[in-house]
């Protein structure tokens, strides 16, 4: 354990997901859940945070048991660990954020099924020690939520013309006000979160040429 | 050990199980009384939803404390007696026989003069749906509805608990001119029933709407003799 906590190699496990391996973008992993929580702010950075807790401590907690648990079942305690995790994130969003968790309803539970999670479990966590297999879990997450809230910005703002339920759009601007302006409300529904996150992996794509194939 | 055979993986799996659900069981007890307040206040903006009075987790104990005049249980046979109209579980009532069932009644004071709100109870697609329903004091007229439902298909049958849907319910009526209760007909297309009686049924979500329209046909039978009684 000579190596600093933040070397270099350690902050790459942070930055990688945010760019160059996303989750989302990249490696097109949770685009479920991207699609489902987006249609408003507030449940994208909830889902965003629930996914970052859920998924760092899994991280850890899989790093600290890699030597003990029995190669035959590793799965199935990957799944309890994650589904213990998740449980206890539902009931905490029951009892203190209980309009969200009504919003989030089936959602949280999935985070289960989320395939970022068991990814990073099977990939990094059963072959890394602790520390960097937390690093792994708060960058992946990060990476993850960052594309959720830009979706969730996006469609709540054009959608419903609010952000994390505030007016941002005057309401005299509405035509129904004697203004030129309407929400789109096709952003509302799932299918523009698809295009969304498409032109956000053009956006991506263009700019990083890394990810630009031959 | 050798982390290979078959003792230490039974043991391994034995061991977690026990841990996770002591872990689990003991966080759900910490939190259950939060959870249980929460959806206390979500089932009084419900009652006040269905006698159109907003009102948001915060102000919702207040509100409801100022307009809820009165709280009884009453039987099929419409009499009202002992028990907390509030606290009533309907599923577990409506389980009972007609007889001994408790039907709960809700007395609001609204700007509109004094409405009754009867709460509903009935299955969905893939689980209960329900909801409160308030009479004006014709016990006819239906002043305002509030539906919910446990696991309806989002975009499908879950639309029941938008306003789109439960605005129409307003000024329906229950009963015909002859004094028979026909209930609310949720009608797909093609299906004919005058104006008073029907609301539009949800597309694609037939086999909810088909449940909430059974509910309500069940659940106002249950307190016809009530309603007729007060008339």
């Amino acid at each position: 354990m000579s190596e600093p906590l933040f070397s270099k190699k350690n902050l790459k496990l942070l930055s990688d997901p945010l760019n160059d391996s996303n989750p989302i973008t990249v490696q097109v992993l949770g685009i479920c859940s991207a699609l489902a929580v987006t249609a408003q702010l507030k449940p994208s950075i909830v889902m965003a945070l629930s996914v970052a807790a859920v998924l760092a401590f899994s991280n850890v907690i899989i790093s600290l048991l890699r030597n003990t648990i029995p190669n035959r079942i590793r799965i199935i305690v990957q799944l309890v660990v994650i589904a213990a995790l998740v449980i206890l994130v539902d009931q905490v969003l029951k009892a203190y954020v209980y309009d969200v968790s009504k919003q989030l309803s089936v959602f949280v539970g999935l985070i289960i099924t989320n395939c970022i999670i068991m990814g990073r479990l099977e990939a990094f966590a059963l072959g890394n020690r602790p520390w960097q297999s937390f690093l792994d879990g708060i960058g992946n997450a990060a990476g993850y939520g960052v594309i959720l809230i830009v979706v969730g910005f996006f469609r709540e703002l054009l959608g419903s013309g609010s952000l994390l339920g505030f007016k941002i759009i005057p309401d005299s601007w509405y035509i129904a006000n004697g203004g030129f302006y309407e929400n789109n409300g096709l952003m509302v529904l799932s299918p523009m979160a698809l295009i969304v996150v498409g032109i956000i992996i053009w956006v991506q794509r263009s700019r990083n040429s890394k990810l630009i194939e031959n | 050990m050798d982390r290979n055979s078959n003792t230490y993986t039974f043991l391994y799996a034995a061991i977690m199980v026990i841990i996770v659900a002591a872990v689990l069981a003991s966080v759900s007890m910490a939190l259950k009384p939060a959870q249980k307040k929460n959806v206390a206040i979500e089932k009084k903006q419900n009652i006040l939803a269905s006698v159109n009075i907003e009102s948001t987790a915060a102000t919702a104990e207040a509100i409801y404390a100022e307009k809820i005049i009165g709280e009884y249980v009453v039987t099929v046979k419409g009499e009202q007696v002992e028990g907390d109209a509030f606290t009533t579980d309907l599923k577990k009532e409506r389980a009972k026989d007609a007889a001994d069932m408790l039907l709960p009644v809700f007395e609001v004071k609204t700007d509109d003069g004094l409405k009754y709100v009867l709460p509903l109870y009935g299955a969905g697609l893939w689980g209960p749906v329900w909801g409160y329903v308030s009479l004006s004091d014709d016990m006819n007229t239906i002043y305002g509805a509030n539906f919910d439902h446990e696991g309806e298909t989002p975009g499908l049958g879950a639309e029941i608990s938008t306003t789109a849907f439960e605005a129409p319910f307003k000024g329906k009526k229950i009963f015909d001119e002859s004094g028979k209760l026909v209930s609310i007909l949720v009608a797909k297309v093609g299906q004919v029933a005058p104006e008073e009686h029907k609301v539009d049924a949800i597309s694609g979500g037939t086999i909810t709407s088909k449940g909430l329209e059974q509910m309500l046909q069940d659940d106002f039978t249950a307190y016809e003799e009530f309603l007729n009684k007060k008339k």
